[in-house]
């Protein structure tokens, strides 16, 4: 089966500076890999590059069997990314939201129930302007969004940034289950000790590329970490 | 196509309803702008009337730089920007969508803007039929190259300086026939009204079928 994502030497740019610089990578349906690196590695970048956001420029970019390089937007529909900002509006309500995002793929709206109840925006919370929620709860909803809609590819950036302990819990059933029926999950991350447990392989970023790579701590005890690490470039 | 029209234009009405920009901002912008026009011509009846299509659709235009900059900025964070994009809509859906919703919009503040109009300047309109088809013609024109003029500027900075520069001088065959639709409906003269519809019309069709084609481009363009 051919992979989820395979990136070979692929450049993407972000104005005229090469935000991914030469970037291999392939991760497989039903792995979830990890991405680690600094602030400016090009974390954010290779997700956006594999959300179809960013073009790429050269290389080999194909991701859900779309060649990102003769169509970037084909895969947008297929992929699920949840950035630093969070893709709701203010306006409207955490189901309404929620809804409107199933609804754009064509789903029925009823869709959306189950997710809005998996992590726990029911009641009032469920009917509450999302501007008037805090981060937290935006996050949450912003969660039911992807879970509602289902991708086969999961882009989190950052995924802990605002979430409470039973939040970020929660994340990681949700990881877990997504990847049991499947789905591949690419995550960027500054906090390891969240995120590493849930890996099959953790890779380094650094200057736009990948530096290094290591088992995650669903393939390997955490304490074999740093016995295993792989540099690749 | 229209499934995901009707979707965005669901969307962009709750908003908007919800945040009462339009009811508390544009609108008081428009009636305001029909006083400023009135008391700048003077107390004189018969200059009001005759200047009244011409200051009706000014205010209209004024209006419509609003509502667009407003249908801009719905989706002017990175995240519903992004979240549009990946949201499998089309982007054809989602010019029909905005511009439906703006056209709405618009329709509905010609609506109190006129009753402005009979109040202030005691204008009636003989042929009201030719009015609404005129109204109808040139919002759905102002919709459209206002949704795609929005779209070129969404990711400048200077987009809310911006806009207006690139709307309004594209705008100004739908203020010239407009105006002289409404004078025509007004006056009762037919024939003449008929004439200009000729330009709102063919202006309606071409900015409705270039937003359906470069709205896709111009989105991947901001």
């Amino acid at each position: 089966m051919a992979p989820a994502v395979q990136l070979r030497t692929a450049v993407a740019l972000a104005g005229r500076f090469p935000a991914l610089a030469g970037v291999d990578l392939s991760v497989a349906f039903g792995e979830v890999v990890v991405v680690v690196g600094p602030n400016g590695a090009g974390k954010t970048s290779l997700l956006r590059a594999c959300a179809g956001l960013m073009p790429v420029t050269s290389g080999e970019a194909v991701v859900l069997g779309c060649d990102l390089r003769v169509d970037q937007a084909a895969v947008r529909h297929q992929v699920g990314l949840l950035g630093h900002a969070a893709p709701l509006y203010d306006e409207l309500t955490a189901a309404e939201n929620v809804r409107f995002a199933v609804r754009a793929l064509g789903l029925p709206a009823a869709t959306a129930k189950p997710a809005l109840e998996r992590l726990g925006l029911v009641g009032r919370l469920a009917r509450t302007p999302v501007g008037r929620l805090s981060a937290g709860q935006r996050r949450r909803v912003a969660l039911a969004a992807l879970v509602a809609r289902a991708p086969e590819l999961w882009l989190l950036d950052e995924p802990h940034a605002g979430l409470d302990a039973a939040g970020r819990r929660l994340l990681a059933e949700l990881i877990n289950e997504a990847v049991a029926a499947g789905t591949c999950v690419l995550l960027s991350s500054h906090e390891p000790d969240l995120t590493v447990p849930l890996a099959d392989r953790v890779v380094t970023m650094a200057g736009g590329r990948m530096a290094a790579e290591q088992r995650g701590g669903r393939r390997a005890p955490l304490a074999a970490l740093g016995a295993e690490d792989t540099h690749v470039a | 196509m229209l499934r995901d029209a009707l979707l965005v234009a669901g969307k962009d009405l709750r908003i908007e309803a919800r945040s009462r920009v339009a009811l508390w901002q544009v609108l008081p912008f428009a009636m305001l702008s029909l006083v400023l026009f009135a008391f700048a011509l003077g107390p004189g009846q018969l200059a009001l009337r005759q200047a009244a299509p011409g200051l009706f659709w000014l205010a209209v235009l004024f209006s419509t730089v609003l509502a667009v900059q407003r249908s801009v900025a719905i989706e002017s964070g990175e995240g519903t920007r992004d979240g549009l994009r990946l949201s499998g809509i089309d982007p054809a859906g989602i010019f029909l969508g905005k511009a439906s919703a703006v056209f709405l919009e618009l329709l509905v503040l010609q609506a109190v803007l006129w009753a402005g109009v009979t109040v202030l300047f005691g204008v009636h309109l003989r042929t009201p039929w030719l009015a609404l088809v005129a109204s109808v013609l040139a919002t759905i024109g102002l919709a459209s190259a206002g949704v795609i003029y929005g779209a070129l500027s969404a990711g400048l900075r200077v987009r809310e300086t911006l806009l207006p520069l690139l709307v309004l001088p594209v705008v100004a065959p739908v203020l010239l026939a407009g105006s002289r639709a409404w004078a025509a409906a007004i006056g009762g003269s037919v024939a003449s009204g008929v004439s200009w519809l000729r330009i709102l019309g063919p202006f309606a069709v071409a900015y409705l079928v270039l937003g359906l084609v470069l709205y896709g481009p111009l989105q991947e363009a901001s």
